[in-house]
């Protein structure tokens, strides 16, 4: 009797259907925005995820000032670090394995008759440890390099793919500015990062030279911090804040005037943003199921009148209220499931294409898809019932003289 | 229940009411009738005498707004709306006038339609189905859409969809209305036929004589009460 009532309902359907279709199209807009956003929503929380255990979940990141979010963000009124500064963290504070120095500045790398900009990041070899960086070809900077300031530079894959192309950069002299430095290495691949920014596209120099040739000082605006295995963050964290606040003769009672975050929580702060995104895209998403609903809603209502001999005709040959009743509804339910299995197609079509835009990883959800279709089914019901169920109330004898 | 001697339509005193106040309408004015299995009653009277009203009542699409209306021995007024709907699911077949035929449904699926309510299973169906449109000569014409059916064919479909389920009784509202005079009478024969052969108890409303005669029983009605109602020797 059901799989009768679902084949008659596909039937109805199918009688028109380019009605069908329009009719259904709010719902097919609706889950395909919850498909796509959800899909890509859950396919960068993934990045991020993969970022933070790419670059070590033992990484933490000291910047001046507070409540400010991202390494460029260190303002002029901020008190910078010192140089001084990484090596009282590595000597005085014991969870910590390693630190290195870290400042960045946009610069025009030129290679021959190639320009290319590009970020320069002063730092030292520390910094690879610390942030799990392997050098690829050629080799890290000495420890004489480092204290001389010489000018000795590390590629990014990008920046050796747009200056060198097919010739092996090691040895070779490119000029960033007014200055020319040699390249003595070449950074692993690392791809995209959290942001959507380009981690391959940087060149690497001793902080030292950077900051007398880029910056024009030898303030240090961040420093990169490893923790030792087996130490808790919280307890580096401990340690590194009394440490900082003493050199920085922050008074009891004080705020720092710095922060320390680690890359779980620039991974949570980047997935709560992300959250919310999705969050409000679901509520537009929402209102389209709920516009979709309506159609629906209307749709059967002129379906119900249109058919009204038919619903006579099938009460005197014994149809009870209850089975009309599920006639329309299963109409109802089985239009709208139909939208959502459209909307979960299109959302999945533009989802693939918005991962590849946004260069994240592409990761259709079953429990989604299970959840937005049960969703557009829901629809159906709540939506169809109302018709549904005036078809079901109607008079055998007036309905058979319509 | 019911003894094999009480009759399948049983009106004790029926009245139908209409409106209220000055605008109230006594459709039936106290009727009392019985018709036993295996009668052909032919019911006649001007136009707005009540016939409809009665055919309704006694198809359990209406209830008496007073008095008794027994079918086969169980008071339909004291039924619900799905109690009723069984009644016509399981012994009561329904022609109308307009045929009532779905439209863009094969005449074997509009057949069809009251085994599905009966619970019946495909195959079953089917060959019941027919069975039902072999009996009305209409067994070539299974898969034509009403739109491809002749007026009298498509009556006659109405007949086999009446019958599929094999009920107690045929209730027959102006069934060849919309005939000419060829197709009622051929549509008269299949009626007597179907009542002398398989005891089939008909009761049909018609505005022609000749086809009353094809009954074995007229009722005659004016301003919803039976004037008359007498044997006849059916036709044929
Ligand atoms: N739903 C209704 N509401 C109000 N009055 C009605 C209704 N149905 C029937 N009537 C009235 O009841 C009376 C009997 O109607 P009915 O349809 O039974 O007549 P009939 O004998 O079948 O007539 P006809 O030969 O024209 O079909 C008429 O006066 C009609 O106007
Ligand atoms: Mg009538």
């Amino acid at each position: 009797m059901l799989w009768e009532t679902f084949k008659l309902a596909l039937q109805a359907i199918l009688r028109n259907p380019m009605r069908s279709f329009l009719t259904v199209l709010g719902v097919v807009i609706g889950v395909a925005a919850v498909i796509a956003m959800v899909t890509i929503g859950k396919g960068s929380t993934a990045q991020v995820t993969a970022d933070v255990e790419r670059m070590g979940a033992n990484l933490m990141i000291l910047s001046p000032g507070q409540m400010r979010f991202g390494p460029n963000s260190g303002g002029g009124s901020e008190r910078a670090f010192a140089l001084a500064d990484v090596d009282r963290i590595i000597d005085q504070v014991a969870s910590v394995e390693t630190a290195a120095p870290s400042g960045s500045a946009s610069q025009v790398a030129v290679f021959g008759n190639t320009n290319y900009r590009t970020r320069v990041t002063g730092t030292d070899s520390r910094y690879l440890v610390a942030s799990d960086w392997p050098v690829a070809a050629g080799r890290a900077f000495t420890a004489a390099e480092e204290s001389a300031g010489k000018t000795v530079c590390i590629l990014g894959e990008t920046v050796r793919r747009e200056l060198f192309g097919q010739t092996d950069p090691v040895g070779e002299k490119i000029r960033l500015g007014a200055m020319s430095c040699t390249v003595v290495g070449l950074l692993a691949p690392k791809g995209a990062s959290s942001f959507g920014t380009d981690q391959d596209d940087v060149v690497l120099m001793p902080f030292r030279a950077y900051g007398r040739r880029i910056a024009g000082s030898m303030d240090v605006p961040m420093i990169y911090i490893a923790v030792r295995d087996g130490v808790s963050m919280e307890r580096a964290t401990n340690d590194i804040t009394a440490l900082m606040r003493e050199v920085r003769r922050i008074g009891p009672g004080e705020e720092d005037d710095f922060s320390l975050r680690d890359m779980e929580q620039v991974a949570s702060m980047l997935n709560s943003v992300n959250a919310v995104l999705t969050g409000l895209l679901s509520a537009v998403a929402a209102v389209s199921l709920l516009v979709g609903g309506i159609g629906i809603m209307n749709i059967m209502l002129v379906s119900v009148t249109e058919r009204t001999r038919e619903i006579g005709i099938r009460m005197a040959v014994g149809a009870q209220a209850g089975q009309v009743l599920l006639q329309f509804l299963v109409e109802a339910i089985v239009l709208s499931a139909l939208g959502g299995v459209l909307g979960v197609a299109l959302g999945l079509g533009l989802a693939a294409v918005g991962a590849q835009v946004l260069n994240v990883p592409f990761t259709p959800d079953a429990g989604t898809i299970a959840l937005a279709f049960a969703f557009s089914a829901l629809v159906g019901v709540v939506f169809g019932y109302f018709p549904a169920r005036r078809a079901a109330r109607l008079d055998p004898i007036e309905a058979l003289r319509h | 229940m019911a003894t094999p001697v009480s009759p399948v339509i049983e009106f004790r005193d029926v009245a139908r009411v209409y409106g209220s106040g000055a605008a109230e309408v006594r459709a039936l004015d106290g009727v009392s009738l019985t018709v036993e299995k295996g009668e052909f009653v032919a019911v006649m009277g001007p136009s707005g005498s009540g016939k409809s009203t009665a055919m309704n009542i006694m198809g359990c699409l209406d209830r008496p707004s007073s008095g008794h209306y027994l079918f086969d021995g169980v008071e339909v007024g004291g039924l619900t709306r799905d109690q009723r709907a069984l009644l016509r699911r399981h012994y009561l077949g329904f022609i109308f006038q307009g045929y009532n035929l779905l439209a863009r449904t094969t005449a074997l699926q509009n057949v069809e339609l009251p085994l599905i309510y009966k619970g019946l299973g495909r195959a079953e169906r089917k060959a019941a189905a027919l069975a039902a449109l072999d009996k009305v000569g209409l067994a070539d014409r299974a898969h034509h859409d009403p739109s491809q059916l002749s007026g009298g064919q498509q009556q006659r479909v109405a007949i086999a969809r009446a019958l599929a389920t094999g009920p107690q009784v045929v209730l027959a509202d102006e069934p060849t209305g919309n005939l000419d005079t060829r197709r009622s009478v051929e549509i008269m024969d299949l009626l007597q036929a179907l009542n002398r052969k398989d005891g089939l108890t008909i009761v049909m409303v018609t505005h022609e004589e000749d086809m009353a005669e094809y009954a074995s029983r007229l009722i005659w009605m004016v301003d919803g009460q039976i004037q008359s109602d007498r044997r006849i020797t059916g036709a044929g």
